[in-house]
This record gives structure tokens, C-alpha cells and sequence, in this order.
């Protein structure tokens, strides 16, 4: 058949000399040399914004440590959470998402290839900007300085007055620019997938993936904007002289706090409704079932995506809010917390009655269910304002966020990594050093994470260099710090897996995992133009009728 | 299963630190505000560790009994896609649960936002400063910094203290966890909240809200007085400053040095503002917001290096000689 | 591997899919919505909050005939990707001039607004919080409008090289949704800054 001959016919040893080769990649509009573009980039950030985390937490493995100053414990801590969410995270979930959406929608590219590689390039341009205020931070006299204002900014420590030198102004064009990138991905996502959907691939038919990245796409859309204009206003408060957040001039400290969480929870659920698509689709193929309750599943995203928009000020209960409105973000808290533990309840029914098979990915997202149930109870915890009144500011935060998403979407991001490694390589990972790869990251999540709690029941706040002796937060402290070590062992076992296999991997032909949906259907990796003939499917997962043909997926729909 | 007890249990076993006096727990309230968090809390906790234990056991036993076994006879096994019956049932219990929740946190909430000011209660005004807390008490004319001074409040004669948060500068927040919640002092944005400690002693908190440098080493002592100690409290308070004509070099120096351009001394020229008031500071036990004890040694390494003690700290090293160093802290510990 | 489900069959029925141009398009005003909203957010909060300077009331001069020629522009604009797409290339070109011509308008008269604002009546974006918010928000528009104008004016070069035909009818029509987009903003702030806050 002609697709076949066309597919092999390409797919070989690239023979051009490596210049040619490195343009390639530098100039690329593919949405699958982007895709791996974003998640190299963020695999970097990772390991950077890794040592940042390790350097606090030996700073704080003991009270009055002397590890770092005050002032480069504070620098870590903002560069951490920044580089973190900005910089990894975002970057490696829209890089699946480019990589994979098209392919799964029987597209050959992206809505707006152009845009998708701008998109890919202002976000990197963003990290190094960000980056480069270690050196460039006080202008150009002395040694630079990165941003030690946290990664929320909170006016007025954002402030000309109190946050001398340009390392804040870093910290806001950088934020900008990756924004202006995620916009432009946001954009791509809701064409791609309104536009380039194969025929018979109705918005029922498509992809759970699909359908929470289309999710994702409208949250960016509406819930980065809040955090573009409140950057602009911060530039406008620096360096124009303006009043925004300026107290002294009868400004508000309160409008950042809530454009920035306008922003900011929305965010939260860009970063994990990826996640949720991850493991989406992995548990079905897995356990050998389709996911339980499609439709359910996409009204419960949908709802997420409206609801997200009306809880911020839960990050704000301390701030001194009427008791109507602490109460009125109770309501929509809790109000979140119905179509999130559907979701955990439809994948426990994908599982039920299945054939599981416990390989590295399913492991993963095991892990990831497990994890999540507790991050999201422990945000119940916190929606209840007066409990959050204690909690807030704390290390019971910090675990509940770090439960959410290292616990949470980093363990779905690694079920990713392994699942689709051998589409995106063409060789298959290692499965020994994977599972080592998860024993050492589950130990060493749990060791940090689990005890991190307890200090902040004991009162011990977050954003502290060091922390006095005699609360008794000294052993708790220690065990977190040990953790992340086992946590930085695992992740060097996950990337020596990575190159390993690269070279060393088994072939891993089109469908390793015995899969149902589109992407499994080309080779691996796949040709440039993805599909030589168009796919056309008649129901959410056409490899099952092909390898079914007396039992398809259409007949029961 | 280990959610709920094992917090708590964790917390009040093993959290024991080695002062019991130094607890900072969230969940050894001694206070009405935090008595009402905790009982709220536990509420939380019992449901959400419920939930745990049942969402748990489902995936637990679900991974243990639909494993692929190793006799398998590689049949894919019955493709079902849904049921609304579960899914109704897994709608409208979370719900339930949901509703039970917020009504219980709403009416928590009013209990301690809107509380209403009893007329014997003792006002404060506490002002946040980088990296240090300024308390006036108006209604009693006494200024005081970093230690702040409550009668106990007995349930039959209520006497709590409400608190009017203030900032100076950035934003912080009043934490005192066996006390009350935690409320945030921002600038332009006054905040209230309030206090009736129902047991004599020390408490222990700090600033809860990064605010800069130093945010680690804003902390807040809270002494909870008997009537008659708070009394006396109040009446040294209010006197000026004591005249010692043994330190006046120390006296000389520290008004003739910009001292007094942050720092207040009541009865005396010094006027400043953006320090601690020191007319009293030997009525305090620690300097620097907690930092170091308070004594002649501690202040007379302050003054020559705060960044030795407190680096980041908004007190510039005064550049005086070892001489003048020794007498402007003979003047100081004299200020009782 | 059979290529059932690949085959085409002769009864499909047609395969229609939104536009990408319109689909991007909204997704882009959306996402310019909302960070009008919170500059429009922080106006309406403001107004009032000024500690010292000039007030709205004392300064402020409702901008009557700017705002017609803006409006204006987006019905010229509808009329010139009308024209286009019934291949009349040269009332194209007119109706198009003449869209270019009333956004030049309402931005030099913004601009002569400003320039009596700041030199005789001392409002500056740092003067007080009318100020700031005041240059941000129209400021925000009129970046819009001047994005929106260049666009405009590359067009125009490219008619005037005779290099856009019947065919571009729809991108046209993709680019008059933004300045649409642009004037229904401008409603909204001439709005809440020259009704509502003076």
C-alpha cells in the first residue's frame, strides 16, 4: 500500500553534515522538531531549577545553617518556583502537546506552523533572560544579581524603592516573554485542534489529549493575559514612574495580589490538566480498557477550565478580604473539588476490571493517582479559610503545591516520557533502569514531601533561609533535605536512560504498546508530513477497529 | 489512612520540641480564634482522611486484583465505557461532602472575622517594619517594639486584644499559630484580628509573609501576662525615659550620632521613627526582632555590625570607635 | 495492516471545519480582551483614589470627533473586504484608504489630547493615580490601533503594487475581526473613562 512505501522511504539515517543539520533544527517550523525542542529545553531547566531546590534545602537541613547568605537563599528560592513553572514545566507540557496533538488528530502539522516555532523561541528567549540577570542584575556595576522577590513579585517589595537594580526588571521581561510564547501556543492548540481535525474525527471522537489540551488552550488564553497586564503595569510602575501598586500614592498592594492569582491559579490547572490527558491516555492502553466515561471526562475538564477562573483569592485569605468574600472562595473551592474527583474516580474505573500491566509508564501513573488524591485532600484542607489562616505561608503550602506537582504532574510527565519515548526516538527506553528511575524518585518524593507537612503544622513559615532551633523542626527538616537527594538520584537514572537508549534501545517499530489511537499508526519516528493519506476514523479509538474489526469502538459509541 | 491521624499524631507526638515552651503548633491552641481553627481543622482532617482511606483501598486493591497475571491467555478483557449510575453516585456524594464543608467553614469564619470588640478588650496597633514590629497601644500611650505584652483573658471576664495591622513598608503577617491564625499587615490596606490567650506565658511566632532580606528573622514574642503583671507592664511603659548621669557620655553619643534620626528614647531629643523605640529596651528580653538575647555584649555587636547578627537588616553599621562603642552601650543598658 | 479504516467511503458526508485564520483570530482577541479587562479593572478602581493632582473632571474632554472617525473605520473596513470579495479590487483599495485615513486621524488626535494634557494641564502617567491609569489604559488602545494601522499600511502598499486580488478576500476579512476588535475596545474605554470616571 502506497502510505507504507512512502513511510519507509523516508525514514532512515540522516546522512547531511551536522551544520545542516543543527539549521535544520534552529529554523524548523515542524511541530515535532518544536515538540522535542520545548521538552530538551525544559529538561535543562529542570536540572538547573533542581540545583537550585538542592541548595536550599541543604542550606535548611539544619538550623542557622551558613551554607548560603540570606540573600543567595533568597535569589534561589525566587529562580526555583519561576524556573520551575515558567521554564520546565510549561515549556515540556506544551512541547507534548505539540509533538503529539497533531499526530493524533490525523494532521500534518499545527494550525500555524510559523507561530508554533515564534511561540518555541520567545520562551526560550525568556529563560535567558531570566538567566542572564546572574550576571547582568545590578546594571554594571558589580556582579550581577538574580530576582529575590519571590516568584509572585508581591508589590510593593516589586517596587523601584524596594527592589534596587534591574534584577526584579529581569524577572518580569523574562515572565513576559514567555507569556507572549504560551499565548501563541494557546492560539495554535484551539486551531489545530477546531481546524485540522481528520474527517469522522468529531469533537466526540477525539482523543481525551486532545480535548484537555483544547481546554488548556482557552485557559491560556484568558488566564496568562491577567498576568501580561499586570507585568506591563509593573514596567509601567518602575520605570515610568507610574501608581499601579504604589502605596504611597494610594495604590494597592491588594490589585497585584489579585491580577497575579487571576493569573495564577488558572495556571495551576494549565500545568495539570496536560497531566490529566497524560495519564488519560496511558491508563486505558495499560489496563487494557477504554477510558471510563469519555463524556464525563470532558464535561468534568470543561467545567475545571470555567471554575479555575473564580477561585484565586484563596491564595489571598489572609489578606484581610470581608468574611463574604473568604466565603464566596470557600464556595467555588470546594465547588472545584466535584469535577476533579471524578476524574480520579473514572480512571480508578478504567483500571477496574482490566488487565493491568505494570510497566514503567502505567507505574508512573500510578504513582500520579495515588499522589494526587492526597494533593487534592490536602487542598480541601487549605480551601477552608480558616484552617488556611494557619496553614498559609507555611511548609504545609509548600508540600500541598510540591505534592500537586512533582507528586502529581512531574510523575504523569515521566509516565509520558516513557511512553512515548520509543514514538519519538524509535528505540525503546530501558525498562530496569526505569524502574529504578521510579523507586528512587518514589522514595525520595515521599521522604521530602510527606514530612515537609509536619513543620508547617508546627509553625514553621515558608521563604525562611533558616529557621530557629527548639520548635522542633530540626528532624523533620532533615529527612525533607535527604529526600531530595534520592529525588536528584532518580533523575540521573531517568536521563542516563534517556541518552542509553538512544543509542543502545531496542528498535521500537510503530505500536509498541499495542495502542489505539492515531499516532500509533505511523512509524516511529514518524515521516515529516506525518500521515502520507489522510486518516479517516470512525470513533475515539481507530486502531482498536482495525485490530477489532468484528468488535469496533463505532458499534457501541 | 495515614493522612489524618498520622499528621496529627506526627505533630503532637514527635513535634514535641525540646522547650515545650517554644511550641509553635498549630495544633496546641490557646486561644478562641485558634481553638475554633482547630476544631474546624479536625473536622477537615476526619473527612478528607475518610476519603483517603476509601479512594485508597479502591486503587489499592484494583492494582492488586486486575493485574495481568502471568498465565494470562492474552484476551483483552470486557471493553466497558461507562455507566451513569456510578457516575451520578460519584457526582452527588462528593457533593454531599463538599456542602457539609463549606457550611461548616462559613460559620467558622464569621465567628472569627466578625467577632465583635467586647469593651474591655486592650487595643493595639501593630506596624510591620523591614524587619521588625512596631506596637503602640493608644489607648494607653505606650510604644514598644518586637515584644508584645496581652493580659490573659479568663472566659468569664473576657479581656482579648484586638490588633489594627499596619505596614510601614512591604507586606508581612502576624503569626503567633497557638494564638490565632495567621493576618497579613499591608501597607495602605489596614488589617484586624485578635487575641485571648487563656493561659499565662511566652508565645512564639514569626512574620508570615516574605518581605525581604530578613523575613526569616522577623520573630514575634508574645508575653500573656496576669492582670496585675500587664499592669505594671503598662505603667513602666508609659514613664519617660531614665535619667542617668553615670552614661551621659553614652547619652551624648547617641544623640550627636544619627542615632536619633531612627530611633526614639521618650523625654529625650531622639525622635526618630523608622527604628524601635528604645526608651524601654531593657524591658525586653531580645533584641532584633528576636534575634539575640539582650544584653551589653549582643547590643554592642549590633550597633558595630548589624550584618553580623542580622545580615540584610536596615541598621547601617555606625562606624564608631571601640571607645565610644563601649559607652553608648553602658547609656543603652541603662534604658530599663 | 488492512486500511479499513482508512478508505474513504462514497456516502461521507462533507467534511467541514472552522476556518484556522478565524478560530486564531478570536482566540487572539480573547486573549487581548483580557488584559483590557484588567487594565479597565484597575481604572474603575482608581477612580476617586487620586491622592493629589488633576482630577477626570478637571481635564478631561469628551473626544467626540476621534471617536466617529473610529467607528467610522469599521464600517469603511467591512465595505472594503466587501468589495474585495465581489473582485472589486478598486473600491477595495478606496474603502481601505479611507479606513487607513480615519485611524490616522484618531491617533494624531490622541496624541494632540495628550500633548495638551501633559504641557498645559500637568497630567503625567507618574502625576497621581488618574494618571497612571489614564496613559495606561488609552495608551494600551492606541498601541493597538497603531499595530492594527501598520498592518493597514502594508496592505495598502501591496494594493498599490496591485499584488492583492479577490482571492485574499478572506484574510482580509480575518484582519478587519482584530480592528473591529479595536474599536469595540475603544467604546468600552471611551466608556468608563469619559463617562462613568468623570
Amino acid at each position: 500500500m502506497s502510505s507504507e512505501t512512502i513511510a519507509l522511504s523516508t525514514v532512515g539515517p540522516d546522512a547531511r553534515p551536522i551544520g545542516e543539520r543543527l539549521h535544520d533544527w534552529v529554523v524548523t517550523v515542524d511541530h515535532k522538531k518544536l515538540g522535542i525542542l520545548y521538552i530538551l529545553y525544559a529538561l535543562f531547566f529542570f536540572v538547573v531549577g533542581g540545583v537550585e531546590a538542592l541548595i536550599m534545602r541543604i542550606q535548611l537541613i539544619v538550623p542557622h545553617n551558613h551554607f548560603v547568605s540570606p540573600e543567595v537563599f533568597n535569589r534561589m528560592m525566587t529562580m526555583h518556583g519561576t524556573t520551575m513553572i515558567f521554564f520546565m514545566v510549561m515549556p515540556v507540557l506544551f512541547g507534548f502537546g505539540t509533538y503529539l496533538i497533531p499526530l493524533m488528530i490525523g494532521a500534518r502539522d499545527m494550525a500555524f506552523p510559523r507561530l508554533n516555532a515564534f511561540s518555541f523561541w520567545m520562551t526560550a528567549f525568556g529563560g535567558l533572560l531570566l538567566y542572564f540577570s546572574f550576571i547582568g542584575g545590578n546594571g554594571l556595576y558589580g556582579a550581577g544579581t538574580a530576582p529575590e522577590v519571590g516568584w509572585w513579585a508581591y508589590a510593593p517589595l516589586s517596587s523601584r524603592a524596594f527592589s534596587v537594580g534591574h534584577s526584579t526588571d529581569f524577572w518580569t521581561l523574562a515572565v513576559l516573554a514567555t507569556g507572549v510564547g504560551s499565548v501563541g501556543t494557546g492560539v495554535n492548540f484551539i486551531a489545530t485542534i477546531l481546524c485540522m481535525r481528520c474527517p469522522g474525527m468529531t469533537l466526540g471522537k477525539m482523543p481525551l489529549l486532545a480535548w484537555l489540551n483544547l481546554v488548556v488552550g482557552g485557559m491560556v488564553i484568558f488566564g496568562i493575559s491577567p498576568l501580561t497586564a499586570a507585568q506591563i503595569m509593573l514596567c509601567i510602575d518602575r520605570y515610568l514612574g507610574g501608581h499601579f501598586f504604589d502605596t504611597q500614592a494610594g495604590g494597592s498592594a491588594v490589585l497585584w495580589m489579585h491580577f497575579f492569582w487571576i493569573f495564577g491559579h488558572p495556571e495551576v490547572y494549565i500545568l495539570v490538566v496536560p497531566a490529566f490527558a497524560f495519564v488519560s491516555e496511558i491508563v486505558p492502553v495499560f489496563s487494557r480498557k477504554p477510558i471510563f466515561g469519555y463524556p464525563i471526562m470532558v464535561a468534568a475538564t470543561i467545567a475545571i477550565g470555567f471554575i479555575s477562573f473564580s477561585v484565586w483569592a484563596h491564595h489571598m485569605y489572609t489578606v484581610g478580604m470581608s468574611s463574604y468574600g473568604n466565603t464566596f472562595f470557600v464556595f467555588t473551592t470546594m465547588a472545584i473539588a466535584v469535577p476533579t474527583g471524578i476524574k480520579i474516580f473514572n480512571w480508578l474505573g478504567t483500571m477496574w476490571g482490566g488487565k493491568i500491566q505494570l510497566r514503567v509508564p502505567m507505574l508512573f501513573c500510578i504513582g500520579f493517582l495515588f499522589q494526587f488524591l492526597i494533593a487534592g485532600l490536602t487542598g480541601i484542607m487549605l480551601g477552608a479559610t480558616p484552617f488556611n489562616w494557619q496553614l498559609s505561608g507555611s511548609y504545609f503550602v509548600v508540600a500541598h503545591f510540591h505534592y500537586v506537582i512533582v507528586g502529581g504532574i512531574v510523575f504523569a510527565l515521566f509516565g509520558a516520557f516513557y511512553y512515548w519515548y520509543p514514538k519519538m526516538s524509535g528505540r525503546m527506553y530501558n525498562e530496569t533502569l526505569g524502574k529504578w528511575h521510579f523507586w528512587l524518585f518514589i522514595i525520595g518524593f515521599h521522604l521530602t514531601f510527606d514530612f515537609m507537612h509536619i513543620p508547617g503544622i508546627l509553625g514553621m513559615p515558608r521563604r525562611i533561609y533558616t529557621y530557629e532551633p527548639g520548635r522542633g523542626w530540626e528532624t523533620w527538616n532533615s529527612i525533607v533535605t535527604i529526600g531530595a537527594f534520592f529525588q536528584a538520584a532518580g533523575i540521573l537514572v531517568f536521563v542516563v536512560n534517556l541518552l542509553w537508549s538512544l543509542r543502545k534501545g531496542e528498535p521500537a517499530g510503530n505500536d509498541p504498546w499495542d495502542a489505539w489511537t492515531l499516532e500509533w499508526s505511523t512509524s516511529s519516528p514518524p515521516p515529516d508530513y506525518d500521515f502520507a493519506a489522510t486518516p479517516v476514523v470512525r470513533s475515539r479509538r481507530p486502531l482498536w477497529d482495525l485490530k477489532h474489526p468484528e468488535d469496533p469502538d463505532w458499534k457501541y459509541e | 489512612m495515614f493522612l489524618a491521624g498520622g499528621l496529627l499524631a506526627a505533630s503532637l507526638c514527635f513535634g514535641a520540641p525540646t522547650d515545650p515552651s517554644q511550641s509553635t503548633n498549630i495544633f496546641k491552641p490557646l486561644s478562641t480564634p485558634a481553638h475554633s481553627i482547630f476544631h474546624l481543622s479536625m473536622l477537615v482532617l476526619a473527612i478528607t482522611g475518610a476519603i483517603f482511606a476509601v479512594v485508597f483501598s479502591l486503587l489499592a486493591y484494583s492494582v492488586a486484583k486486575f493485574r495481568k497475571r502471568a498465565d494470562d491467555d492474552g484476551r483483552e478483557p470486557a471493553q466497558v465505557y461507562g455507566s451513569n449510575q456510578i457516575e451520578l453516585a460519584w457526582t452527588v456524594i462528593p457533593i454531599l461532602i463538599v456542602l457539609v464543608l463549606f457550611l461548616a467553614t462559613a460559620r467558622v469564619i464569621r465567628s472569627i472575622q466578625d467577632a465583635p470588640q467586647p469593651p474591655g478588650a486592650i487595643e493595639v496597633t501593630a506596624i510591620g517594619h523591614q524587619f521588625w514590629w512596631e506596637f503602640r497601644y493608644p489607648a494607653l500611650g505606650v510604644v514598644t517594639a518586637n515584644e508584645l505584652h496581652v493580659p490573659v483573658s479568663n472566659p468569664a471576664n473576657s479581656t482579648p486584644t484586638f490588633l489594627t495591622l499596619l505596614s510601614a513598608d512591604t507586606d508581612h503577617s502576624f503569626w503567633v499559630p497557638r494564638l490565632a491564625g495567621k493576618t497579613d499587615l499591608i501597607p495602605n490596606h489596614p488589617n484586624h484580628t485578635w487575641i485571648d490567650p487563656q493561659e499565662t506565658g511566652l508565645y512564639l511566632g514569626q512574620c508570615a509573609q516574605y518581605c525581604g532580606t530578613q523575613h526569616a528573622k522577623m520573630l514575634l514574642r508574645v508575653y500573656v501576662d496576669s492582670p496585675e503583671q500587664f499592669k505594671q507592664w503598662v505603667e513602666e511603659q508609659k514613664k519617660p525615659a531614665v535619667g542617668n548621669d553615670a552614661v551621659a557620655e553614652g547619652r551624648h553619643i547617641f544623640e550627636t550620632t544619627a542615632c536619633v534620626n531612627c530611633h526614639a528614647v521618650a523625654g529625650t531629643v531622639a525622635n526618630g521613627r523608622f527604628g524601635p523605640d528604645l526608651t524601654h529596651l531593657m524591658s525586653r528580653d531580645t533584641i532584633a526582632s528576636g534575634v539575640a538575647s539582650n544584653n551589653r555584649e549582643n547590643l554592642r555587636a549590633w550597633i558595630q555590625s548589624p550584618d553580623s547578627i542580622k545580615p540584610g537588616s536596615l541598621m547601617p553599621a555606625m562606624q564608631l570607635t571601640d571607645h565610644d562603642l563601649d559607652a553608648l552601650a553602658a547609656y543603652l543598658v541603662t534604658l530599663r | 495492516m488492512s486500511s479499513a479504516a482508512y478508505t474513504r467511503t462514497t456516502a461521507e458526508p462533507e467534511w467541514v471545519l472552522p476556518s484556522r485564520g478565524r478560530v486564531g483570530m478570536f482566540s487572539l482577541i480573547g486573549a487581548e480582551s483580557a488584559i483590557f479587562t484588567i487594565f479597565v479593572v484597575a481604572y474603575i478602581f482608581y477612580i476617586g483614589k487620586s491622592v493629589a493632582g488633576p482630577t477626570p473632571q478637571d481635564v478631561l474632554e469628551l473626544p467626540i470627533f476621534s471617536t466617529i472617525c473610529l467607528l467610522s473605520s469599521s464600517l469603511t473596513i467591512h465595505l472594503a473586504v466587501r468589495a474585495l470579495r465581489q473582485a472589486k479590487v478598486g473600491a477595495f483599495g478606496l474603502w481601505w484608504f479611507v479606513t487607513m485615513a480615519l485611524g490616522t486621524i484618531f491617533l494624531v488626535s490622541t496624541g494632540r489630547e495628550w500633548h495638551h494634557l501633559i504641557y498645559d494641564k500637568g497630567l503625567t502617567v507618574s502625576t497621581n493615580l488618574f494618571g497612571t491609569t489614564y496613559y495606561s489604559l488609552v495608551g494600551l488602545h492606541a498601541f493597538h490601533v497603531t499595530v492594527g494601522l501598520l498592518m493597514i499600511a502594508l496592505a495598502m502598499v501591496f494594493t498599490l503594487f496591485r499584488k492583492v486580488k479577490p482571492e485574499h478576500s478572506e484574510r482580509a476579512e480575518v484582519f478587519s475581526l482584530y480592528w473591529h476588535f479595536v474599536d469595540v475596545v475603544w467604546v468600552i474605554v471611551f466608556t468608563v473613562v469619559y463617562i462613568i470616571g468623570r
